[in-house]
């Protein structure tokens, strides 16, 4: 496979998101909403309630976030990339150049995870600072940075990213509409989800250790999806399969 | 040696034949045409051509190249230039943009792309609307742009599919001129179309298709061997007589049509004579002798109904 094929792929979806902005805007609302949003409620609550006992584990909660959002990024950027490319019927002529499957599917979940992982960590970078600054006086340290933000946001975040990509792929064989490809795909949030409402309701703790256990199952999980992705991305499936 | 060499090229999808041991060739500088009704397996075969299916028996060389194998494959690519039947643009990149991303694709050097991009949109006189996106373009003008996107990379062989569907009268002539053009520039040219006119005036042999490979030749050549050489004797009234006198003159075939006399002969410029001063000598006048030209769409008809 040529990286520099599969970046020529990459470099046109950005060049079509400047020029889609709506793509990237739904994107930056969930992020705004945590990384900004989220630290003033914080703000908020610690100067009401909460105790310096109880705010580290709100916290850490409060970080794995950036999983769930390190998977609904990519969600609208990969639906776009990929049914959009079967609603404007130029899958048959970027098939017919001297480019691999591949290295159009490299391309296509680079321009999906690229942007993710840039927001995702712009939001946590956003998000540590602010809740540092409300969060000191009550605890008297700086929560953040710690291992298990660095594990959420660079090793959680990427598998849970290329998780939402391959997922995406499968989705997009299966249908011929960008939003129903961004409604499906959203379902990958779900496992998220129930992780992030196990560890704020204290049946799941996000100890460094059950970070990493989630990421290596995570791992696990995303090269069977990316297996089934490389296998649905043929062009013989594309033009004779995917409806 | 031929562009495009095909034995027995067949592709099934699970029970279904698509495309049943189909044989041709295509000689470098050639236009052909592949005529068929819908479903006949001509886009089918397009894509196996392009390496963009995979084939299921037989075999194709595309300039040598092994249609199929692997390793072939990106060079045959890189040899073709394909406008599919849709046109498949980018509507939000501007015309510039798609052809830019395309001659990347197809590995240009940067220099020689912008060259070719400019000489194109020149050509296709939409050098002036370079940097409008897609969506803004009407079809004809897209379809232009398509033709440019499968000529950036200046391909030894260029295969259009329906290139003229959908198109308005004037936008179908453009892009048929432009074709022309083409093959006046000596490119092989592989074409799909339903428009037997425009098969008749672009190609130089042309197939008619239906999953099967039915017939294979020049249009005036394929006219002759399915109708046979016609004479039309038209005269003022058909009489007993006039029937008789040219019965004499034993034609392989004789109808009549009202007050003409429909004649299947051997070789008509040496019995058209012969036949007219039969029925003069039998007291009828000659109106007109015309030599029957069904034209290929009466060709292509009759074939396709022999198959049913």
């Amino acid at each position: 496979m040529r990286l520099s094929k599969a970046w020529i792929v990459a470099s046109k979806e950005f060049k079509t998101f400047s020029k889609r902005k709506t793509i990237l805007y739904s994107a930056f609302y969930f992020e705004g909403i945590v990384a900004i949003g989220l630290p003033f409620l914080i703000r908020y609550v610690s100067q009401k309630t909460a105790t310096a006992a109880a705010l580290p584990i709100l916290l850490s909660a409060f970080s794995f976030l950036f999983v769930i959002g390190a998977s609904l990024l990519p969600v609208s950027i990969a639906s776009y990339s990929l049914v959009g490319e079967k609603v404007q019927k130029s899958l048959e002529p970027l098939l017919a150049t001297p480019t691999t499957d591949e290295e159009i599917l490299a391309g296509k979940s680079i321009a999906a995870f690229l942007p993710a992982i840039a927001i995702n960590l712009i939001g946590a970078v956003i998000f540590s600072s602010l809740v540092d600054l409300f969060t000191h006086k009550t605890l008297n340290y700086f929560f953040f940075p710690n291992w298990d933000l660095v594990i959420i946001v660079l090793l959680l975040g990427p598998l849970a990213c290329l998780l939402a990509v391959g997922y995406n792929v499968l989705i997009s064989s299966r249908v011929n509409d960008v939003r129903v490809a961004q409604q499906l795909g959203s379902l990958i949030l779900l496992p998220f989800v129930g992780i992030y409402v196990l560890s704020e309701t204290r049946v799941l703790e996000l100890t460094t250790s059950n970070l990493l256990i989630m990421a290596a199952i995570l791992a696990a999980v995303d090269a069977v999806v990316f297996f089934l992705a490389k296998a649905t991305f043929q062009r013989d499936e594309i033009l004779t399969k995917w409806k | 040696m031929n562009m495009i060499e095909v034995q027995n090229l067949t592709k099934k999808f699970g029970e279904t034949t698509a495309v049943d041991a189909i044989s041709f060739s295509v000689a470098e500088g050639e236009v052909f045409g592949l005529l068929g009704p819908n479903g006949a397996g001509k886009t089918t075969t397009i894509r196996m051509l392009c390496c963009l299916i995979s084939k299921t028996s037989g075999e194709a060389q595309i300039a040598g190249y092994q249609v199929g194998s692997g390793a072939d494959s990106l060079a045959i690519r890189i040899l073709i230039g394909l406008v599919p039947d849709n046109i498949g643009l980018y509507e939000e990149l501007s015309a510039y943009e798609n052809l830019d991303y395309y001659g990347k694709l197809y590995e240009c050097p940067e220099d020689i792309r912008k060259e070719s991009i400019e000489h194109y949109l020149t050509m296709m006189e939409l050098w002036e609307k370079r940097d409008q996106p897609i969506s803004d373009f009407s079809k004809g003008m897209k379809q232009k742009v398509a033709i440019a996107r499968a000529l950036i990379h200046d391909p030894k062989l260029l295969v259009f599919d329906e290139p003229t569907a959908n198109l308005d009268p004037e936008s179908a002539r453009v892009v048929k001129d432009i074709i022309m053009q083409l093959k006046s520039e000596g490119k092989t040219i592989f074409l799909n179309t339903h428009n037997l006119s425009e098969a008749q005036r672009i190609c130089d042999r042309i197939g008619i298709l239906k999953t099967k490979l039915l017939t294979v030749n020049t249009p005036e050549q394929m006219e002759k061997t399915v109708w046979g050489s016609k004479t039309v004797i038209q005269v003022e009234q058909v009489t007993d007589q006039i029937l008789a006198a040219v019965s004499e003159q034993s034609p392989r075939d004789m109808s009549v049509d009202e007050n003409k006399i429909i004649l299947s002969l051997t070789d008509p410029q040496k019995e058209n004579p012969d036949f007219v001063q039969a029925i003069v000598a039998a007291g009828g006048r000659v109106q007109y002798v015309t030599q029957l030209n069904p034209g290929l769409e009466e060709t292509y008809l009759k074939v396709i109904e022999e198959t049913k």
